[in-house]
């Protein structure tokens, strides 16, 4: 009996097996504390998350509305396993998606009589280009010359933002308001043909699919090409990959830029998807609503795996939508979800200690084990 | 146009602007310079901000005593402070990651706080500006320098003191041998955990004065994301001024004066788009970590976790 327990708790522990614990444990921690949370704001966490579930996945509508909210969450997680997974901490999904976006906005506009067929393809790889232009320029900084990446990436989303501002409401600016003098900061409507195909008669449209697709095909990438595994060697340890002749600088890079690549497709994907225009309120939060922080937060969750970033990814859409019904349902601000996102982040990366533990004991048993066997007359 | 800036009153204007407003941004990057000395980088400065700001905001709006409110700020710093030590230094968690955490959690909290305790924009008197006497008096000079509020002058005293703790005792020679070589300082006897503890925490607590002289000395008031992004910058502006409490000072006056310049832009309603001065000090930035002018390093341990027994 105590071996099969012993068994079970090695299995249960065994790094493969911590991929899946650790993410749900630090769940049901975040979870907790918004319950704590809850209560002390003199709310019942029962009636606050039955409000939230119900309003994520109640109705064939909501659920299409946390697909909706989970499409540009999944698009840049899967860029951020890229770059994690790369060794190149990107912080700037932020600006990546900003300037994917800006740059579909603008080849539709200057455009607007373009066929679907056409019309469609530009506005995804205009955005894919802009953003791998935007990740390319701190991946080559890093390699080149040894600039921090957290660094340019953070300074890159505040430039972005700056753009944005001064784009929306200067040059780009809807003429119609203009002629009316109401000036706001957005764009004109884009021309119907634009607007991504709507899947189902909900709001979910064929973004969602694009996200999908992308996501099997990095996994492909990273774990079935010689580019992908060179991407992970020299994430792992680029002092032994450069030992085996792969040009370390050269992967990170690649990584920055497909990482950027995929921000910046989940900006032209939700303004042809969504919104139909481009729109400011001068923060970068306005536009992106913290996507590009988030995708880091649903690929940390994923385990920086692409596929699991899917679930991960439909998990914080839902938990988006559902914190606009339980602001609705019990006046709690949804701002209580950024929060416990916060929090889950930090039991994440706070619990990864006992995975490097447990790797590390593994490692020293194998290297007793090797020892004694070599040691051992044969 | 452009005459219209070159005038002594609005050239003082911008001066006094650009001074008042470096104070948040050198309680944060002294507080960030002397963590990332040991070794320690902090992301989630700007969620530490708004927070501070919003316990600052909050207790002065009851009890109508900024200093209460800077207390307040103090105490939210410290349990910050210590809960990023934890994370960092006990649990050795990837700190560009959990600083992301820390920097949504702040975000998420403060604005929860704010919308369930006040809910609509109020104002406070805070910390009003204090004319030091007879330096006070003097012509010009008085007015830009010595006529300031009480928390302005803190963040500046602040700059030689941080110089001297971290260059001239004991206590600064261990932060920095933590943070270049924390093996050697390790069997040399020095706890490297102590010393990043230590730091990490008053990093916390400069991080919450700095929100709380933006909500209860300079704007005197409280909103969602009130920072806006600038703890983010005080990250960047350690770099920039190459982990040294002068090279702070340098930055935070560079990024105030091009927001003060900014503002007095839209003010006298040159048509110059105030997005591109606002952009400039990001632009600066990069080149400056591109092109670093002078031989600094980063400290060689920064973000790096101290194992006993690993090289």
């Amino acid at each position: 009996m105590p071996r099969a327990l012993a068994r079970l708790q090695s299995r249960l522990l065994s790094p493969s097996w911590l991929a899946v614990v650790t993410p749900l444990g630090a769940f049901l921690a975040a979870l907790l504390v918004g319950a704590a949370m809850l209560a002390l704001l003199g709310v019942s966490p029962v009636e606050a998350y039955a409000a939230m579930f119900d309003g994520a996945f109640g109705s064939s509508n909501a659920a299409a509305d946390t697909l909706v909210k989970a499409t540009p969450l999944l698009l840049v997680g899967v860029g951020i396993c890229i770059a994690f997974r790369g060794g190149m901490l990107n912080i700037g999904g932020e600006g990546q998606l900003i300037a994917g976006a800006l740059a579909a906005t603008a080849a539709i506009l200057a455009f607007p009589t373009l066929p679907s067929v056409v019309m469609i393809p530009l506005g995804l790889s205009l955005g894919f280009l802009a953003g791998a232009a935007w990740g390319a320029l701190p991946g080559l900084l890093k390699a080149r010359l040894q600039v921090n990446e957290i660094l340019t990436t953070i300074m890159m989303n505040a430039i972005a933002v700056q753009a944005l501002n001064y784009l929306l409401r200067g040059p780009m600016m809807d003429p119609q308001q203009v002629v009316e003098g109401s000036f706001i900061p957005q764009t004109a409507r884009f021309a119907v043909a634009a607007d991504l195909p709507r899947l189902v008669p909900t709001r979910l449209h064929a973004g969602f699919l694009v996200a999908l697709l992308v996501a099997i095909l990095t996994w492909v990438l990273l774990w079935r090409t010689t580019v992908g595994f060179r991407i992970r060697a020299v994430g792992l340890n680029p002092f032994a990959s450069r030992r085996a002749g792969i040009r370390v600088g050269r992967y990170g890079v690649m990584a920055m830029i497909l990482s950027g690549a995929l921000a910046g497709l989940a900006g032209a994907v939700q303004v042809m998807g969504v919104n139909h225009r481009m729109f400011t309120d001068g923060s970068s939060a306005g536009f992106t609503g913290s996507a590009g922080f988030n995708g880091i937060v649903a690929a940390l969750f994923g385990q920086l795996h692409p596929v699991g970033t899917i679930p991960a990814a439909i998990f914080f859409g839902g938990l988006i939508v559902g914190a606009n019904a339980m602001q609705r349902a019990v006046q709690i601000p949804s701002a209580m979800i950024t929060a416990l996102n916060g929090l889950l982040v930090v039991f994440v990366v706070s619990s990864d200690i006992w995975r490097r533990r447990m790797l590390q004991r593994q490692q020293r048993a194998e290297a007793a084990r090797a020892l004694q066997s070599s040691e051992a007359p044969p | 146009m452009i005459d219209d800036l070159l005038t002594p009153a609005v050239l003082t204007g911008i001066a006094y602007s650009g001074i008042k407003l470096a104070t948040p941004y050198l309680y944060a990057t002294l507080g960030e310079t002397i963590g990332q000395v040991s070794g320690v980088l902090n992301l989630g400065v700007e969620g530490m901000m708004l927070l501070g700001a919003f316990a600052a905001f909050f207790v002065t709006f009851q009890t109508a005593n900024p200093w209460l409110g800077l207390l307040a700020a103090v105490a939210t710093g410290l349990l910050l402070g210590l809960a990023n030590a934890v994370i960092t230094v006990t649990l050795k968690a990837e700190q560009g990651i959990s600083g992301i955490g820390i920097y949504l959690f702040g975000l998420g909290m403060s604005e929860l706080l704010f919308q369930k305790s006040l809910g609509s924009v109020e104002t406070v008197s805070g910390f009003p500006a204090v004319r030091l006497p007879l330096l006070g008096d003097l012509p010009v000079v008085g007015d830009l320098f010595f006529n300031h509020s009480l928390m302005v002058y803190g963040a500046f005293l602040l700059v030689p003191v941080v110089w001297l703790l971290l260059h001239r005792t004991t206590w600064g020679l261990r932060i920095k041998a933590a943070g270049q070589n924390p093996a050697a300082a390790d069997a040399l006897g020095v706890s490297i955990a102590r010393v990043r503890y230590a730091t990490v925490t008053f990093g916390g607590v400069l991080a919450s004065v700095a929100g709380a002289s933006l909500s209860i000395a300079l704007l005197n008031v409280f909103q969602q994301n009130l920072t806006s992004g600038m703890g983010f910058i005080a990250v960047a502006l350690v770099y920039f001024g190459g982990w040294s409490p002068f090279g702070a000072l340098a930055g935070s006056l560079l990024f105030s004066t091009v927001n003060a310049l900014q503002s007095w832009i839209q003010v006298l309603g040159i048509p110059i788009a105030p997005d591109f001065a606002l952009m400039l000090p990001y632009v600066l930035t990069i080149l400056m970590l591109a092109f670093p002018f002078r031989k600094t390093r980063q400290p060689a341990a920064l973000t790096k976790v101290f194992e006993r027994g690993e090289t």
